[in-house]
């Protein structure tokens, strides 16, 4: 074999810096943000689901409700403890929870996703820009 | 989580059904099993108007001049968000002004005068009995509200091909060719209502969501009785009425779409 030293050795520093990423971040990982409520929110204290629902499936609601409210026009939104919720993202989620930037965007930077439900929605009737 | 997900969806099928739902519904959450939490339930608003067919009938005598389409259009396009772009290839239209002889070509004769030609009269979306572009849509963003015959369009679900464009033969579908949000003027923007983005059509939506809500079309507030808006399908609605003891015309009837929309001349 020729060269078989600069190979492996080769070998072993390509290895190293395809796996930096890995063991350099190891054991450091990012902590989950922590969940900022506006006060309207936190007086509110119950939302159209549970809290542990509403973080696993919000899109999957918004994406019902969608279909509800622009195929049937079905608009209201009764919860099971009979509180009624207009069903509207804009009118409702974020009239409540207006601090987009701290209670939506850092769950979604975290989780690396970019819904851009707001490029229509306007963000947040409450905030002026 | 699984059962409230489920009934979620089911609920979403049984308001599909377009029932007015409350009835059901009721018989829905008495079935659903006793002792556990209440489920959820979707409903329509109670204020809501409903009819069968929506239709408008524009009187036409009732204008003096084009001054007075002004405040109509302008209700229209401010409670939609409808951007001014000056481009006439990149505007957007939900209701506008035209000219007799493009609103209602197949009703011309050779011996008009100009000024006949040119007399204004208000156009918009038709709601189509027959929507030629319900058929277009490969989507189905545009779709024809089976509950009350509106067209409608799912802006979400649009994937900008311009079909239905093609096919609607009134010309009353606009494309987003470019951002329309820095063209609506921000003292204008109305919050409650979305705005759409680039790629996207769009339409006159007959104030689907102001309907829902117990109110009249914007266009039919603001025209001081030019406009009349009802149930066609009830023989008591004042539209039933007016065109049944008029002479209205309706655009290209010829092409067998079946306007909603009917022109008292
Ligand atoms: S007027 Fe055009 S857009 Fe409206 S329903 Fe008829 S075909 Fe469709
Ligand atoms: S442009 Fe949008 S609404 Fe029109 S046919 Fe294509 S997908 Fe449907």
């Amino acid at each position: 074999m020729y060269n078989k030293g600069i190979i492996v050795a080769g070998l072993a520093v390509f290895i190293v810096l395809a796996t930096f990423p890995f063991w350099y971040n190891l054991g450091k990982a990012a902590p989950a943000p922590e969940r900022i409520l506006t006060a309207q929110a936190k007086a509110a204290k119950e939302c159209i689901l549970s809290a542990e629902l509403m973080r696993t499936e919000h899109m999957q609601m918004l994406n019902d409700w969608r279909d509800m409210v622009v195929r049937d026009g079905t608009r209201l939104y009764v919860g099971s403890s009979g509180k009624k919720f207009e069903m509207s993202l804009s009118n409702t989620c974020m009239e409540c929870h207006s601090n987009k930037a701290e209670f939506c965007d850092r769950c979604h930077n975290y989780a690396a996703v970019t819904p851009y439900c707001w490029d229509c929605h306007i963000d947040n009737p409450k905030e002026t820009k | 989580m699984k059962r409230s997900r489920r009934s979620f969806l089911k609920i979403a099928g049984i308001s599909a059904l377009g029932i007015g739902s409350k009835p059901i519904l009721n018989a829905f959450s008495a079935s659903a099993p006793q002792g556990d939490t209440p489920q959820p339930a979707v409903m329509r608003k109670p204020e809501a108007l409903t009819a069968k067919h929506w239709a408008m009938v524009i009187d036409t005598t009732k204008f003096k001049s084009r001054d007075d389409f002004k405040p109509i259009i302008e209700a229209c396009h401010s409670i939609h968000n409808v951007p001014e772009l000056k481009n006439k290839n990149h505007e957007i239209k939900w209701i506008w002004e035209e000219g007799y002889k493009h609103a209602f070509p197949t009703l011309e004769n050779p011996y008009f005068e100009e000024k006949v030609k040119d007399l204004p009269f208000l156009v918009l979306c038709n709601h189509c009995e027959n929507p030629p572009c319900v058929r277009a849509c490969p989507t189905k963003a545009t779709f024809k509200r089976e509950s009350d015959g509106i067209v409608l369009m799912d802006f979400h679900r649009c994937i900008g091909c311009r079909f239905c464009m093609a096919a609607c033969p009134y010309g009353a579908r606009s494309f987003n060719f470019r951002d329309p949000r820095p063209f609506i003027k921000e003292e204008k923007i109305n919050l409650k209502f979305p705005r759409r983005t680039k790629g996207v059509v769009e339409k006159c939506n007959f104030c689907a969501e102001r309907l829902a809500v117990g109110q009249l079309p914007a266009c039919v507030e603001a025209a001081n009785g030019a406009i009349i808006f009802g149930d066609l399908a009830d023989p008591d609605s004042d539209v039933r009425k007016l065109v049944s003891t008029n002479y209205t015309i309706r655009r290209k009837l010829s092409l067998g779409t079946s306007p909603s929309v009917y022109y008292i001349v």
